[in-house]
């Protein structure tokens, strides 16, 4: 009882500061919480918000720069207050198809269409029956993360770029004593990412955009894509005690595993290189021996081999906010604002405009890679809501200690989905 | 209190008279010390009950009204489902293990830690040297910060690099594959080794306490009959301190029922489910997974549980005590 009332206490503590700061019905003050709370992320955003504020007299940003996982929390918080900041994130997919449902994101698609039609295929993830609620700023997608001084060690030439070659490849790196994989199972999501991956490479376009709108996982490439994974996980890749590992907290992460050169490889999103330097002593991360390559093709599977999966973050405006909102939002999609973006490496920008900003290699590298792929798919947790993606996570995160059968990951799947009909 | 409830009927004769209609009369300074010494309770307890109502009563309460309907966490309310989420949730594999694990560690406590840390009050209730640091050795994992024991013990018990793995490792005694915490059939045990190197100090002090009462008449007088130490423990020592013994299990019961934050740091609840209790269930479904009602219908079976217990224990095991005080 202690306990629970001190974290409530803590949770009404966190509540009442976000109200004297949520939107208070003044036309002229715009609230905008955003998580770049480090440099050089934070001045540039403060820069940013003056000069909307100059070149819009009488306007009043208030911008709250805040630890990511402190947003979300506090998001949470204020989705169930109903008193929403103005400006703020979006992840898209199923969440964002509850917060439209329930009447607290604004439709963008008239005001914005200048821009929405600048993004082209990087809104898709945030557009709820055809209508956009929000604007992507950063999109980037999923694949392996490797050290290219470990690959060269077990004498690995080419990047794998199907199943067979990456299964070839972890026999090489066992051989030459070097872990192949880390994977931070024990959140769960990153193990779910594998089959993600093995499901996209399984499923054709058409059947996903389907599963994703009719929540029917009958199609037999659902079970391929599991037992194409079950087949990687039984050549035991990962590092000992990969059940229990979590993604990114400290140097037994999965990331910090693969940023002081214990295992080779790693399938992380974009965020990976800020990571690893966050969990490296000299801020480096594998520095020049990070290499990238995306997820191989499954022989026989019906999936684009050069569709990837990805996700990202966009400005949605809360349904109460005043019209300047909308501009702002605006602004921060501009040319202008995404260069700045993309110049201090804050991610991968989604404006065209701004791709030739992009200074570091791996981001640069990335961004390629996703305009050149057909389409991007949002992360399935994501696109299905937290209760079918967490009851999917789960089954696969089962399938990785050995418990699951690949029909077992469809089943609870689709077990998860028919509750939400 | 007393005092001034029985004053009036006995000083103001006056009073019986007029009592059917009006309250109590009493002379105006004892009205004056009456009222102003409820207005004294009624000052001090109102904060305890204002906090009490909004963090206790209140949270039960829309807890157990959010068990009834599919709700997300935001919007309103609308979706009423009945006992849909009761069902859904004692049909979840995973919550009725969550039960078992909860049920394992509540009577693993009692068979591992009661009698182990009988044995150890004993020891450092005798004259033994340095025996303020051994009792200060034994307490201070129960006073580390719960989290940070936890994270200490998830560093020791890393695969591999985790210096337990390493010490066992190079006397030869062989480790696990995937680490002790990483292996889904050792890994609840290990949480309640850490759980028992934890919570094992309480024991002892509060059983060091009991004995520290049982006077020493009782010791002398028995061991002039001759009885030897062993029996003057087994017969004296331990049945004077059994009213602490059973407050102990109490607390170790409710505390088992609740137990989350070791588990939440060492394991998240797994691997492959091995570890769930309760609460880590509530959390996955509730704050994790936005299913408010169903984490509402497992919060309100987890009250239930632990209300049901403290109720029984209390009727068939602490009303001796209770009973031998009056």
């Amino acid at each position: 009882m202690l306990c629970s009332s001190a974290v409530l206490l803590t949770v009404s503590a966190c509540g009442s500061g976000g109200d004297s700061n949520a939107s208070g019905g003044d036309e002229n003050t715009i609230t905008w919480w955003h998580n770049s709370n480090n440099e050089p992320g934070r001045g540039y955003y403060e820069q940013v918000a003056e000069d909307f504020e100059a070149a819009n007299p009488g306007v009043n940003v208030e911008v709250e720069a805040v630890a990511h996982e402190d947003m979300v929390d506090r998001l949470e918080a204020a989705f169930q207050s109903g008193d929403l900041p103005d400006v703020y994130m979006e992840r898209g997919g199923g969440e964002l198809a509850d917060h439209v449902e329930a009447g607290l994101v604004r439709n963008l698609s008239e005001d914005a269409a200048e821009e929405i039609e600048k993004l082209g295929g990087n809104v898709a993830g945030w557009q709820v029956d055809g209508e956009t609620y929000a604007l992507p700023f950063s999109v980037g997608v999923v694949g392996f993360w490797y050290n290219t001084a470990l690959f060269e060690e077990a004498g690995i030439t080419e990047a794998p770029a199907t199943m067979a070659e990456l299964s070839a490849a972890i026999e090489q790196l066992k051989a030459a004593g070097i872990t192949p994989i880390s994977v931070g199972a024990g959140d769960k999501w990153p193990a779910g990412h594998y089959w993600y991956y093995t499901a996209l490479r399984a499923c054709g376009q058409d059947v996903l955009e389907d599963s994703v709108t009719s929540l029917d996982f009958s199609d037999p490439c659902f079970v391929q894509a599991g037992e194409a994974l079950q087949d990687l996980i039984e050549t035991e890749p990962f590092n000992p005690g990969f059940l229990t590992t979590p993604a990114q907290e400290g140097a037994t992460s999965a990331s910090g595993l693969l940023a002081t050169e214990q295992v080779a490889m790693e399938l992380a999103g974009h965020w990976e290189p800020g990571v690893m330097q966050g969990l490296t002593e000299d801020n480096e991360g594998l520095g020049e021996n990070t290499g990238w390559f995306p997820f191989p093709a499954i022989e026989g599977g019906e999936g684009d081999p050069e569709a990837q999966l990805g996700g990202g973050d966009a400005w949605a405006v809360s349904q109460n906010a005043p019209d300047t909102a909308v501009d702002l939002v605006k602004y921060l999609l501009s040319d202008e604002v995404q260069q700045g973006f993309a110049e201090n490496d804050m991610g991968l920008p989604t404006n065209p405009a701004a791709t030739d900003s992009v200074s570091d290699p791996a981001l640069a590298q990335l961004l390629e890679v996703r305009d050149a792929a057909p389409y991007i798919q949002l992360y399935f947790d994501t696109a299905f809501g937290a209760s079918v993606g967490g009851a999917m996570n789960d089954a696969i995160a089962l399938m990785f200690a050995g418990q699951a059968s690949p029909e077992d990951i469809v089943d609870a799947t689709q077990q998860a989905a028919d509750q939400e009909k | 209190m007393t005092r001034v409830t029985a004053a009036p009927a006995s000083t103001d004769p006056g009073a019986a008279v007029t009592r059917g209609a009006d309250a109590p009369r009493v002379t105006g300074r004892r009205r004056n010390t009456l009222r102003r010494q409820r207005l004294e309770i009624l000052l001090f307890v109102t904060p305890a009950l204002a906090l009490m109502a909004i963090f206790v009563v209140y949270p039960v309460f829309s807890a157990a009204r959010m068990s009834f309907y599919r709700w997300k966490g935001f919007g309103p309310m609308v979706d009423f489902v009945g006992l849909q989420n009761y069902l859904r949730v004692l049909a979840d594999d995973v919550f009725t293990d969550a039960v078992v694990h909860n049920f394992t560690i509540v009577f693993a406590s009692i068979l591992v830690q009661l009698p182990l840390g009988l044995a150890l009050a004993l020891l450092l209730n005798r004259r033994i040297k340095a025996r303020g640091l051994l009792r200060t050795i034994i307490f201070v994992p129960y006073v580390l910060a719960e989290v940070i024991a936890g994270v200490v013990w998830f560093q020791l018990l890393q695969p591999r690099t985790g210096l337990l793995e390493r010490m066992l490792s190079s006397v030869g005694i062989p480790v696990p594959e995937q680490g002790f915490l990483g292996t889904p059939d050792l890994a609840l045990a290990t949480v309640f080794v850490v759980l028992t190197w934890k919570y094992l100090g309480l024991a002892v002090l509060l059983f060091l306490a009991g004995l520290q009462g049982v006077p020493d008449e009782l010791h002398e007088a028995a061991q002039l009959d001759g009885a030897s130490w062993w029996q003057v423990q087994r017969r004296i020592a331990v049945p004077l301190i059994a009213p602490t013994i059973r407050t102990w299990i109490f607390l170790s019961m409710i505390g088992s029922l609740q137990l989350f934050d070791m588990v939440w740091i060492l394991t998240g609840g797994g691997p492959a489910n091995a570890t769930t209790t309760m609460a880590t269930y509530l959390i996955s479904q509730g704050t994790q997974r936005s299913n408010y009602g169903i984490a509402g219908a497992a919060s309100v079976v987890l009250f239930l549980i632990g209300f049901a217990m403290a109720v029984a224990y209390q009727f068939l095991v602490l009303r001796r005590d209770t009973k031998a005080d009056a």
